[in-house]
This record gives C-alpha cells, structure tokens and sequence, in this order.
C-alpha cells in the first residue's frame, strides 16, 4: 500500500457524477440493447474502442514520459497512470463484444467465409479462437506493463530507491515498440476486420497517434481543475500547461499527417478493394462529417494551438482539449459506424445508443479513473530525475 | 573619461540566477536600455528585461502561408493552366495529391521566415557591437553571465549606475568603451 494518498473536491465530485450517469446511461443503453440488440453492438464497439484508446494513450505518454522525463510528465505522471490502471476495467467491458462478434464480423460466418475466397484465405488469421486467444494477449501485456510500471512508480514514493528509475526506463524503451505492435494487431482485430476485405497497413498507427491525443487532452482537463491542489501548487503546475498544449498540438498535427497519408495513398491509387472505404465515407451525411473532421479535429485546433498567448490560458486550453476529446469520438465514429452497410446503401442513421454508451462507460471510467488517482500522491515524491529536471532551467 | 564615450556598464555574475534577479532588479529599478548575456538560454529573462512582444513568429506564419500559396499555386498553374495532361482519367486539379508540396513548400518558406526574420530583426550581421571591447566578455560564451546597462538609458549615471550593480551581487563591473 503507498503511505501516502491524494484527495481533492473536484475527484470527490467527478466519482459521483461518473456513476451517476454511469449508471444512468447504463438504464438507457439496456432498454436500447433489449430493443434493438444488432445496433447495441454496432454502437458499443465505438464507445468500447474510444474510451480503451484513452486509457492505451495515457500507457504510451508513461512510457515516453520515463524515456524523456521533461517536466511536464512529472505533472502528469500520476493522472497517466491513473489512466492505464483503469485497463483491468477494459477487460470486462470486453465482454459485450465478444457475444457480440456474430453482429459485428462478418467473417466469424461460416458460410459468408466458404464463398468468399478472400475471407477464406484470411481464416487462418481472422477466426475466433484466433480473435479472442490475441485479445487474451494483448491485455495481459498491457496490463502487466501497466502492473508493473504503477507498482514501481508506488513503491519509489515509499522507499525512495533510486534503482527503480532505471527500471522503469528500461521496461519503457522496449515497452514502446511492443505497444505500437500490439495496437496495430489490436486496431486489425477488432476495427479494421469490421470491413474484412479492405486493409491499410498505417490503420494501427493512425490509432496509436489518436490515442495519445487523447490520452493529452484527458490529462489538460484533470491538470487544469486541479491546479489548486497542494501537490500542484507547489511545483506551479499551470505553468506547464502551454507545454501540455505544445504536446497536445503534436499530436493533433501528427493524427493529421496519419489519416491524409492514408487518403492520399489509397485516392493515388484508386484501387477497387481499397477506395470503397472512403467512398463509401463521403456521401450520405458522412462527407459532412469527413469537412467536420478536418475544420474541427485540424484546421481549428491547429490555429489556436499555434498561439503562445492561448495555451498559457487555462480555460481557453480546457475548450480546446473537450473539443479534441470530442472530435476523437468523431473521428471512431466516422472510421467505424459505416462499416455496418454490408453492401447496402450507407445512410447516415445515428443512434441514441451512440450517445448512451459512450456516456455510461466513460462515467464508469472515469469513476475508475478518480479512485485510482487517489491511491497515490499526485506528484511523484522521490524520483531522483524530478530534482534534476525541476532545478535545471532547461525543459 | 568622458561619459559620452562610454557605451555602458557591464556587470558580470556567476550564475543565472543572480543574471535574472540583477535583471529583475534594474528592470523594476526604471532602467530599460539593457541587455543580458548568458551562454545558455535562461527561462523567464527576456521577459525580466521587458521584452515582451515576439515578431519572429508573425514571419514564420507568414512565409508559412506565403509558402504553402506558392507550393499549391505552381502545382496548379503547371497542372491545370499551362500543361494539364489527363493522368487516368483523374481531374486536372486533384488537389489531395497537390497536399504533399504545399506542405512542404509551407515548411521551407516558414523556415526562411524564421532565419530571416531573427536576424534582421536582430540586427545581424553587425560587424562591430562595443560589448566585445571588454576582454572578461569572451567568457559569455563558455561560462560567463553578464548584464550590460547601456548609457543611452535615461536613467544611466555612471557612478550611481555602478553602486547599483554592485549591490545586486556582481562579481565585477567594468565600463565598456563605445
């Protein structure tokens, strides 16, 4: 147990409000799911995927934050860890899809696969023992790199012991690589195989870089309400918030580079297996949400986030950073929810299941999240790099 | 030594804290005709000197932009205007494919905005800046802070000048010859 933990109103507050409508939004999506049990998956699949990609970006900016340690990881050193601990959860949210996988895939059909020579040729991948036994996988490695990054991050606030610096490097410098091959595999399985004839080879790093965005805009939120924390007073950590800003438009910029890298080589080509992704999400409402998503999740932050004077503001980055979280929901939701046609014509048709479960999950995540946060100091208490990288001026 | 000849005073400290308090200190002190040298860069002092507007990003988005026009401009006029050729059946302006090159051409213009920019907003190159005429100065390279109080400064008096770098813990102040 760490001798020491961290409480806060705002933790207080966001805990009962997340079960609150956690539970309030869960009454919602079971009514839906008892009605109409086909769009209950179709829908559950983009909540799932949004809040598992948040609480993988908070696992891969620890890691990059043990390899850089700049200052502004030691702010939010705690709330990525809070982020990655509410893993476990993810497991059980997992559930639903695995009953749901004859609603959601189509090559978990045995017949569609007989007459389809390329879902055919796939099945020695794309199979169900295969799709749960590498999900079993994936969440064993990311919660044992999450195990055991927390654990040594906890026992370093106790004892002080220098050697575990070193330790939580090293886990991190492979760790990285391991995370982006895992996502990739991940993001193959349970997204890209939603349309089992198309493939981008980019898809995996396109959701890596979402969700380390993310992962940043969740941090902004919690560092900018709770910057009246003792914990944060002390090492003036609204001063890092530009930083936090600069991350949060690296990334913003990066997604951009991502997903028109993967337009443009699959537009040059113009091959038949490839370009009816895209068509298919540019007609029909999804262009409107194609322009949204390059004004909205691009050119606006972009803008604003270019400016110094903007990010040292903490409520004008808070606008921005609910907005990043909310065009990310966008973005899944244009990536995924089109995918349901299955050769018929795609109609923009939302759902209030497509609210209801992305509200009920991340109230529970959030719930998640608060209690975590509160097992530790907010602030790493004796990392040695702290006291070298806070007394140096450079960052 | 008549004042006039003088270009200011430099003090010299040993770190950069006692570089930013002493800048700290003229600053809130009324001087403004100063300057800070130091071999690395130190968060917070241009600010403590009162620099507080920054141009050189202006001229970055502005060759940035000026770039990115420039970089779609000759993909278009090359593609649609002066030698359109039907490349599989594409339309002439198939701008996602013109994206790459806009955006480079951004890049390498913001990047011209940048170096240009900084130094003529600096004033460089300058052949010849009086700071150098003082030997110690040398060392604002390698391990040397320093805090040059120029004469021009409506408040400079050069014995008063003194006795107030002094009392912000320099090691040594000398006059620097015009």
């Amino acid at each position: 147990m760490a001798t020491e933990s961290f409480d806060h109103p705002f933790l207080n507050k966001i805990r009962t409000l997340g079960l609150l409508f956690g539970a309030l939004f869960l009454v919602l999506t079971v009514i839906g799911a008892i009605s109409n049990p086909q769009q209950f998956y179709q829908s559950y699949i983009i909540g799932y995927v949004y809040w598992l990609c948040i609480s993988l970006g908070c696992l891969s900016l620890l890691m990059l934050h043990h390899l850089i340690s700049g200052r502004w990881g030691f702010v939010i050193r705690r709330l990525l860890e809070s982020g990655a601990r509410t893993l476990p959860l993810m497991v059980i949210l997992f559930i639903p899809i695995i009953f749901g996988m004859h609603n959601l895939y189509e090559w978990t059909h045995a017949d569609v696969v007989a007459n389809d020579p390329i879902l055919k040729f796939k099945s020695p991948y794309l199979n169900e023992t295969g799709f749960i036994s590498r999900a079993v996988f994936y969440f064993v490695l990311w919660i044992g790199m999450t195990w055991l990054l927390t654990k040594w991050s906890r026992t370093q606030d106790e004892t002080g012991e220098p050697g575990l610096k070193s330790k939580m490097i090293n886990l991190s410098g492979p760790g990285i690589p391991v995370l982006i091959l895992s996502v990739t595999f991940a993001s193959t399985d349970w997204v890209m195989s939603l349309e089992p004839h198309w493939f981008s080879t980019i898809f995996g790093f396109i959701f890596v870089v979402g969700q380390a965005l993310a992962a940043m805009a969740m941090c902004i939120i919690w560092v900018v309400n709770l910057s009246d924390a003792d914990a944060f007073s002390e090492i003036e950590a609204s001063k890092y918030l530009s930083d936090l800003g600069t991350l949060m438009f690296a990334f913003t910029v990066l997604w951009s580079y991502v997903s028109f890298s993967q337009f443009l080589i699959i537009w040059s080509a113009n091959l038949a297996e490839e370009a009816p992704w895209y068509i298919k999400r540019g007609q029909g409402g999804w262009d409107i949400m194609a322009v949204a998503l390059i004004l909205f999740h691009f050119a606006l932050p972009f803008f604003l986030l270019l400016q110094r004077a903007i990010k040292r503001r903490a409520a004008l980055l808070l606008a921005i950073a609910v907005l990043m979280l909310v065009m990310r929901y966008v973005d899944l939701y244009w990536y995924i929810a089109p995918s349901f046609s299955h050769g018929g014509p795609v109609g923009f048709h939302p759902h209030f299941l497509d609210l209801t479960i992305p509200l009920s999950i991340g109230g529970f995540w959030l719930a998640y999240f608060a209690m975590q946060l509160k097992g530790a100091a907010l602030v790493p208490l004796h990392d040695p790099r702290m006291a070298e990288t806070f007394a140096g001026e450079g960052h | 030594m008549a004042e006039n000849s003088i270009y200011g005073l430099m003090a010299e400290y040993d770190n950069p804290d006692d570089l930013l308090h002493a800048a700290q200190g003229a600053y809130a002190a009324g001087y403004r005709n100063m300057d800070a040298f130091s071999p690395l860069p130190i968060h917070d002092l241009s600010e403590s000197l009162g620099y507080e507007k920054h141009r050189v990003p202006f001229w970055v988005l502005f060759g940035g932009m000026v770039g990115a026009c420039t970089g779609f401009g000759l993909q278009y006029w090359v593609s649609v205007i002066d030698y359109p050729l039907n490349i599989a059946g594409r339309p002439f302006l198939s701008w996602p494919m013109f994206i790459p090159v806009t955006f480079e051409m951004g890049i390498l213009f913001a990047a011209f905005g940048a170096f240009l920019s900084m130094l003529i907003l600096n004033g460089l190159p300058q052949p010849y800046h009086p700071v150098f005429n003082v030997d110690a100065f040398e060392s604002a390279s390698s391990d040397g802070f320093f805090l040059c109080i120029e004469a021009e400064d409506p408040k400079f008096e050069l014995s008063e000048t003194r006795n107030f770098l002094e009392g912000l813990h320099a090691t040594k102040v000398v006059e620097v010859e015009s």
